[in-house]
This record gives structure tokens, sequence and C-alpha cells, in this order.
């Protein structure tokens, strides 16, 4: 049994994120939830997108999809069925990762570009297709009654109740993802990424450990969509498949580091007070606000990562600094 | 629904699907030549768009003249940001171009988002109704098809006639042994770049004479892209064409037989089944 508590990396990683959840409910502050509600669903997806294309190595744009999907699914149970929001938080995160499973089966033969190319196909596909689909309340999607929160004690208290729901989702997600890379299914998944043939040779079905990365990366984000738009009281088509989405993860973990469990968290946490320092400032460049050059400052930040520092902040540390790498998981 | 009807959609189709098959070339070139996914290509497809509008009605000039001012600004930009990005990423894995070709629509679109706002466009530009029997089509769009040809012509002529034409297919085929023979592949793999974002720019200016767009609108035509892309065969411009016509077809047909915004999704529905059964495209050879 390998003793992953023994690892000062684990602590560091759990403490984090620990801390991030507990801030808001320590200051009962409603614009600190808020906060941490984005940077919470940031550091989940980006978490759990990593073990596909950090571990793995195959990218995906359609990480959103397993998000819309559960969230859908939830909201469909909560609004026409009347079933309590952990059931329905459960049945979000099976159905994605149902989804991911059929979706695994056939789009995981595909490599490289193909596969990140099928990602943005199905993607646009699942968007358009719910936008048509009747019972799910076709372009104008699904309203919850007012009444629903009713049985959680008023809205108020039920937006603290999600709120709870997320951070305990957030800490699963960084422990479930510390367990994965440390385990020997998580050593195949990097052996498929450095070299997939030779996996194969070594005995790895990689067929199956790719679908089951790709499974497990789906729970999590659909579990999270049915908090969100539980939270937010409606679910539309464009919310729910937002392509940006998805590929805003992907510059968080290339921001932190993939293929690490820290580079996420720090990645999603740095891209989300980035984002809203910029959002919110009132400086100006000539007659025009700062952040409408929020989008620009993004790219050009991104741009500078992918040309000069590839393996994002934790890689770079753990490539300047050999002793930080007992520590940096 | 009559015979006329179903005659019109289908031609119409077809004359907005070559429009479509030109963007789609040029994605279909930059990955041919260098295996790049170019996710800045919508937002090219959309500078073209905004080029022809803008000299269209601030200078007053003819539409297909500045259209031949946006092919060179297309074309100039392209290896503008070869030089500055591509080339260092070139080696790098995949991921690292997607997301550098990303990083740069990004970049252009919060640009033209603060400059252009996303407020609708149009050019307001006609060339009238031209009647061909039972057919009525808008002249704008007989003459964007007529351009496209010329256009694709003009490419095969280059690609397969001229020295420099001949070096791009050469640099496609093996880079390797390329650079052995002498030839600069760096400035061919810059030139194969412009050519594609050039493509792209011409198929936002034409586009945009005869339909309303905002500077988010590349988006779409960039999806249709890769369907057409992936429809025709990755690497292949003439089957970029081709894709376009079927694209254009479909676009025609369906909303005949069923609601509009169940297009996207059949479109979406195809481009995964090729990828699946067939990632070559259609006129690929077996992988």
């Amino acid at each position: 049994m390998r003793k992953i508590w023994l690892n000062p990396g684990f602590w560091l990683v759990l403490a984090i994120v620990v801390a991030l959840g507990a801030w808001p409910i320590f200051q009962q502050d409603a614009a600190a939830r808020e906060t941490g509600f984005t940077v919470l669903l940031a550091i989940v997806m980006a978490s759990s997108l990593n073990i596909v294309m950090g571990y793995t190595g195959y990218v995906s744009f359609g990480h959103v999809v397993f998000y819309g999907i559960g969230g859908y699914i939830g909201m469909y149970f909560i609004d026409s069925l009347g079933l309590p929001l952990p059931v329905a938080v459960l049945f979000g995160g099976l159905s994605s990762a149902l989804l991911a499973f059929l979706l695994g089966k056939a789009i995981l033969r595909l490599r490289g570009a193909y596969f990140a190319l099928a990602t943005i196909g199905v993607n646009e596909a699942a968007r358009t297709f719910v936008a048509n689909f009747q019972p799910f309340g076709a372009a104008t999607g699904i309203e919850l009654q007012f009444s629903v929160y009713k049985a959680y004690g008023g809205a108020l208290q039920a937006l603290w109740l999600v709120y709870y729901g997320v951070v305990g989702i957030a800490i699963f997600s960084v422990i479930f993802s510390y367990y994965i890379k440390t385990s020997k299914f998580g050593l195949g998944l990097m052996t498929i990424r450095e070299d997939e043939d030779a996996a194969e040779v070594i005995g790895i079905v990689t067929p199956n450990a790719k679908t089951w990365a790709y499974v497990l990366s789906a729970i999590l984000p659909g579990m999270l969509g049915v908090l969100f738009f539980f939270k937010n009281g409606n679910v539309e088509p464009g919310d729910a498949f937002r392509l940006g989405f998805s590929i805003e993860s992907l510059v968080m973990i290339m921001l932190g580091g993939q293929g690490t469990v820290l580079g996420p968290v720090l990645g999603a946490l740095g891209y989300q007070r980035l984002r809203g320092t910029l959002l919110t400032s009132d400086l100006m460049i000539g007659s025009l606000p700062l952040k409408d050059f929020q989008l620009v400052i993004s790219g050009f930040l991104m741009l500078l990562i992918i040309l000069f520092i590839p393996s994002g902040l934790v890689g770079w540390l753990r490539q300047r600094f050999a002793t930080l790498r007992r520590v940096l998981a | 629904m009559n015979f006329s009807n179903l005659l019109t959609s289908l031609v119409d189709g077809l004359l907005i699907g070559v429009v479509y098959g030109i963007a789609a070339m040029g994605l279909n070139l930059i990955w041919g030549v260098m295996r790049v996914i170019n996710l800045a290509h919508g937002v090219i497809i959309a500078l073209g768009m905004f080029g022809v509008y803008l000299f269209f009605s601030t200078l007053g000039l003819n539409p297909y003249l500045a259209l031949l001012l946006v092919a060179v600004l297309g074309l100039l930009l392209g290896v503008l940001i070869y030089f500055i990005v591509i080339a260092r990423v070139i080696n790098a894995p995949y991921l690292s171009t997607l997301l550098a070709t990303f990083s740069i629509n990004m970049i252009i679109l919060g640009l033209g988002t603060a400059a252009f706002t996303t407020t609708p466009r149009d050019s307001g530009f006609s060339l009238g109704n031209v009647d061909l029997g039972p057919l009525t089509l808008q002249g704008t769009r007989l003459v964007a098809a007529l351009v496209t040809i010329l256009v694709t012509g003009a490419l095969y002529y280059f690609l397969y006639r001229t020295r420099p034409g001949k070096y791009i297919r050469a640099v496609a085929n093996n880079r390797a042994a390329a650079e052995l023979m002498g030839i600069p592949s760096d400035r061919i793999l810059a030139l194969s770049f412009g050519i594609g974002t050039m493509l792209a720019a011409i198929a936002g200016g034409l586009i945009a004479t005869f339909f309303s767009f905002t500077i988010l609108s590349g988006d779409i035509y960039q999806q249709k892209s890769f369907v057409i892309g992936v429809l025709g065969g990755l690497g292949n411009p003439l089957g970029a064409l081709l894709g376009g016509l079927i694209l254009g077809v479909l676009e025609g047909i369906l909303p005949l037989a069923m609601p509009n915004t169940w297009v996207p999704v059949i479109e979406f529905l195809l481009f995964i089944i090729i990828l699946l059964v067939k990632p070559s495209g259609l006129l690929g050879g077996r992988q």
C-alpha cells in the first residue's frame, strides 16, 4: 500500500484547496463565496481535464460537454421529476461518466490533432442538439421554479449548501488526482503519453486505460454542472456547452504545469485572479477601459508561456530546483 | 415545395458552398504543409470581412478591388504570424501549436472587439438579381462563386506550375528531404501559412458582400472549415472545394425538410462520423 499521506506534496496541494474553500465559510461573506465558486469550479475542471491531457497526453477541447450534460440531466431530474439535489448531482455525474464511456470507445481511437478536432465536433454537436431537444427546453433551456429552493431552507441557505458541495468536490478532486497519478493505473496513462505503441508492447491495454481515464475525468465536471445550474436557477445550451470554457481549462493547466497535481490548482487560481482583476480594473488605455483588453492580455500571456515556459509554473520550478521535486507533486 | 424552390435552394447552396470551400482550403493547406491546425483561422476570416467592409464603406472602394487589398494584407499578416509565433512552436508537440494559434485568436479577437464592438455590420452592397430561367440568384453570390473558382484555379497553377509552388509541395511531402535539396524551408513554410491566411481573408471578404457579420462571426465559419476540411481530407486543397460543395448543398436542401436549427446538428454529426470512419477524408487515400 502506497502511503500518499506521507508525501508533503500531497498535503501542500490539499492545504491550498482546503484554505481556498474554507475562507468564505469563515468570512460568511457572499462576495467571497461567489469568488470561491468560480475558483473552485476552475480547479475541478482543470484537475479533471489534467487526467486526460496531462497524464494521458490527449488534448480535449470538449471537456465542458461533461459539465453541460451532467448539468442538464440533473436539472431535468430536479425540475421535471422533483428529485432532491444530492440524487440529481449523483445522476449528473453518472450520466457524464456514461457519455464519456461511449464517446471514449469511439473517438479515443483517434490520435493527436484528430482527437482534438473530434472533441470540438462533439461539443458543437451536443450544443446544437440540446438547443433543439424539446424535453430539455430547446433553445431557452430549463428554468427552476423559485419554490424548489424552499426544500433547502430558502434560496440563501441553498446557496451555502451548494457551496459546501462544491468545496467537497474540489477537495475530493485533488485527492483523486493525486491518487491516480501515483497509482499503477496512472503510471500506465503516463506511459501512453510518452509512447502509445511502446505502452501497448509492455502490456498496457491502451484502449481500456484511455477510456477509463476519460470516464474518470468526466464524473466530477458532471456533478459540478448540476450544482452550478441549480445555483443559477436556469441552464441554457450556450452556457452549458461553451467551448471557451474548455479552452480556459486548457490554459489553466498550461499555466500551472500539465501532468502535475499542483499545477492545475495554481493555474486555475492564477487565471481566475488575473481575470477578476482585469475585469474589475478601473485603469484606462487611451480612451478605452482596461477590461476591454482582458482577452488580449490573457491571449498574450498564454502565448508567452507556450513559447518560453511550455512546462508551466510547477514544471519550471521542478526543472529549475531539484530539491523542490520532492515537495511539488 | 415546388421544383423551382428546390432548384434555387440547391444552387444557392452550391454558390455559398464554394466560398466556404475556399476558407477550408486555407486551413487544409496549412495542415498539409506544416501539420498545424490553425485555430486563428476564424478570426482572420472575420478580419477579411471587416477589411472589405471598411474599404467599401469608409473609402468607397469597390468591394472586389478591396478584396484584392485584403488578400495582400491577409498574406502579409500570415507571414508575420508565422515568423513571430508558428516558427517557434512548429517542432513542438501539437498541443503547443493548437494553443499558440488559439492565443493569436484571443489577441486578435480582443483587439477587434475593442475596436469594432460586437454590433452586427452589413456592407449594404448589392449587384441586383440575375434571372436564369426558373432561377433568381443574387448577383453578389454569383460573383463570389466565380471569384472563388478563379482563386482556386490560380492556387492550383501556383502549386503545380511555379517554382515556389513546387517548393511548397516538396516541403509538405518531406521537409527534411526538401531542405537537403536546398529549399529554404523556413521561408516556404512562412509563404504557405501566408497563403492559408490569405484564403481565409478572401473568404471573409466575399462573405461580407452578402451576409451581415460581427467580429465574432469568424467562429462559425472556422467550424464550417473544420467540417469541410475533414470531409474532403485534411491537407487536400481540392478536397476542400468538394467538401464545401457538400456542406453548401446540405445547407441549401436540409432547411426545406426540417427546422433550420437542426442543420448544424447534422453537420457536426457528419463531421464526427467522417473522422471516425475515414479520417483521411472522402478524397483521401488509405492510411
